[in-house]
């Protein structure tokens, strides 16, 4: 699996408030979920993001709550992947539950600069931003979740190994 | 080689005899829950990969609080989903609005989660119950579906930090401000992935309800779980809900697991706290807290007493003693929240309901509320409010450019009356 987008960058802690705001989670269909997507943060986001375009932040992206809204709502506005130093837990575990790509890597996050193209290898978890010349390889997931993604979410493996 | 109190629950409900940190385990679940915001997903997905039967009716809990008494259209629908599901399914532990809680303080006072339990929630405070001795965590919608079909759910082995507390609690400080001292300690993230586990003397003569602050902050350090070992307070508790009418039928076994003296930690970390001033976060982060003594000439527009955080009984009886025969600041709102019915019932007979409504303040059914910004306290633009609840990130309770301190329930009450963060003493005798 491959992706390409520009970047959109973002600081370090960015909570699951900023991502899609409480407010908002009075519903859980998908386009309405789309249009608030980082509402919290940067108002015109939802406007301006094209799909396949990649979220790029610092540490700890995804702390706070545990609204599977938060990662739904970006995967939902089209953003092939969120690329960050480090994630907070349960944020991660819902992107992998769900098929909402991320790749941690502390260089491509201190790296990548607002704008910049983007080319992603899944397969090889290369980063390849096209605008500085510059590869970034992220960090492999564990077999466990490799498994997860490869069946394409967990309810997907769950209906083969239990239903 | 020893294991610490987290390994050994999740060891127990993996079917193995040791679980070692990083290992990936799928466990046996002793309790499922899901809120008014999640739950409706989780459904959602339930039904989509065509499961047709829970695991068990009842280890699933179903609880509307966030956005409930519904706040609006949208809202009302959602709860529906949660309601029809309910009784589709015959689940056990769904509670309509009327006996209703929040949900991390109605589930421990029903007895529902005990020592040595494995509870997932779709709601990132589940990590409250680790106050008990149980292994519990905030997971997702998806997760949560897959629990309802399975009754099992997947997770790496946490490291543990060891967190040992020196001295004896100071006056006007609470587990509220443990917890606030030591995310400003080690930071939003500085238990990333990780088991927090308390200790030290100052735990060990902390009361319950101090506790359940104290391990439902836990997330705001990124971790997986918080958890204090069980002792006599805990095992007393426990015997005092089988006692209550309403927790009667609850009654089962429960396991107590305590760390090995030669358990592996990540990091120890000893705080001295026997000096603690009462801590304050101010706006955006948990980790910023400071001794209120540096805030006082913070203003304020509203106080919310309340939340998972600090709902509970001795949350409103400490937010009672500060406020009797007071008055609230003409220009503050003073919202007072028990977390549950029964709370709300006890705090009525007690008499500290009478007590916040002399004082000019209100008392609210129990909700999450004002907490994240749903209903029942909104803060418009630029306002600033002292709430005894767990986030103060940016527009967390309204307006993005309102700002939210966060306290333990003695200060919130006497900055009310001062109109500005107080510290207690300045306004008791």
């Amino acid at each position: 699996m491959k992706a390409k987008g520009k970047a959109h960058t973002f600081g370090d802690d960015v909570n699951t408030d900023e991502i899609i705001p409480a407010r908002f989670l009075n519903t859980t269909d998908a386009k309405e979920l789309a249009s608030h997507c980082m509402e919290g943060i940067d108002s015109r986001f939802a406007q301006r993001v094209k799909s396949g375009d990649v979220i790029v932040a610092g540490k700890n992206f995804g702390c706070g709550s545990s609204r599977e809204h938060a990662p739904f709502s970006i995967k939902s506005a089209g953003v092939s992947c969120v690329i960050a130093a480090s994630f907070a837990r349960i944020f991660y575990r819902n992107s992998i539950n769900i098929g909402l790509p991320i790749l941690e890597s502390r260089q491509a996050s201190k790296d990548i600069r607002q704008g910049d193209l983007l080319n992603i290898d899944f397969k090889k978890g290369e980063i390849i931003n096209v605008t500085r010349n510059k590869r970034y390889v992220a960090q492999k997931f564990p077999e466990f979740m490799e498994k997860i993604i490869s069946s394409g979410g967990l309810l997907q493996m769950v209906k083969k190994e239990y239903l | 080689m020893g294991y610490t109190i987290t390994e050994k629950i999740l060891a127990a409900h993996t079917g193995k005899r040791s679980v070692v940190p990083g290992e990936f385990i799928s466990a046996k679940l002793d309790l499922c829950l899901g809120n008014d915001i999640t739950a409706p997903l989780a459904i959602k997905a339930f039904e989509e990969i065509g499961a047709k039967k829970v695991f068990d009716k009842t280890k699933i809990a179903l609880i509307p609080d966030h956005f409930t008494p519904n706040k609006d259209l949208k809202s009302a629908n959602q709860c529906k989903i949660l309601s029809e599901f309910a009784h589709r399914h015959d689940i056990k532990f769904y509670f309509e609005v009327g006996r209703m809680g929040i949900e991390h303080a109605l589930l421990p006072e029903l007895g529902i989660v005990l020592p040595g339990d494995l509870v997932i929630g779709a709601d990132s405070h589940t990590c409250t119950y680790g106050a008990l001795g149980a292994f519990s965590t905030g997971v997702g919608s998806t997760d949560l579906a897959a629990a309802f079909a399975t009754g099992r759910c997947w997770f790496r082995v946490p490291e543990s930090m060891k967190f040992v507390y020196k001295g004896r609690l100071p006056k006007w400080t609470s587990g509220k401000d443990l917890i606030l001292y030591t995310i400003g300690k080690i930071g939003v993230d500085g238990a990333l992935y990780k088991a927090m586990e308390f200790g030290g003397y100052a735990i060990r003569t902390l009361d319950v309800d101090s506790r359940f602050s104290m391990c439902n902050m836990a997330i705001e350090a990124g971790a997986k779980s918080g958890i204090i070992e069980p002792d006599d307070i805990t095992i007393e508790y426990i015997r005092e809900r089988w006692k209550k009418a309403y927790a009667k039928s609850n009654r089962r076994k429960y396991t107590i697991y305590k760390s090995d003296g030669d358990a592996r930690y990540a990091e120890v970390h000893e705080y001295d706290i026997s000096r603690l001033e009462p801590q304050v976060s101010t706006p955006h982060l948990p980790s910023n807290s400071k001794d209120v003594g540096r805030l006082s000439k913070v203003a304020i527009d509203q106080v919310v007493i309340g939340s998972c955080t600090n709902g509970r009984l001795s949350d409103l009886e400490i937010a009672a003693r500060v406020l009797k025969g007071k008055k609230v600041n003409s220009r503050v709102r003073t919202i007072v929240i028990p977390a549950t019915q029964n709370i709300y019932i006890d705090a009525l007979k007690l008499g500290y309901l009478e007590i916040f409504l002399d004082a000019g303040a209100i008392v609210s059914t129990p909700t999450c509320g004002p907490c994240l910004g749903g209903h029942m306290g909104i803060l418009g633009a630029g306002e600033v409010a002292i709430a005894t609840t767990n986030r103060n990130f940016k527009g967390r309770m309204g307006d993005l450019t309102s700002e939210v301190y966060l306290s333990n329930p003695a200060v919130a009450a006497a900055s009310a009356i001062k109109g500005r963060i107080a510290h207690p003493a300045e306004v008791t005798a």
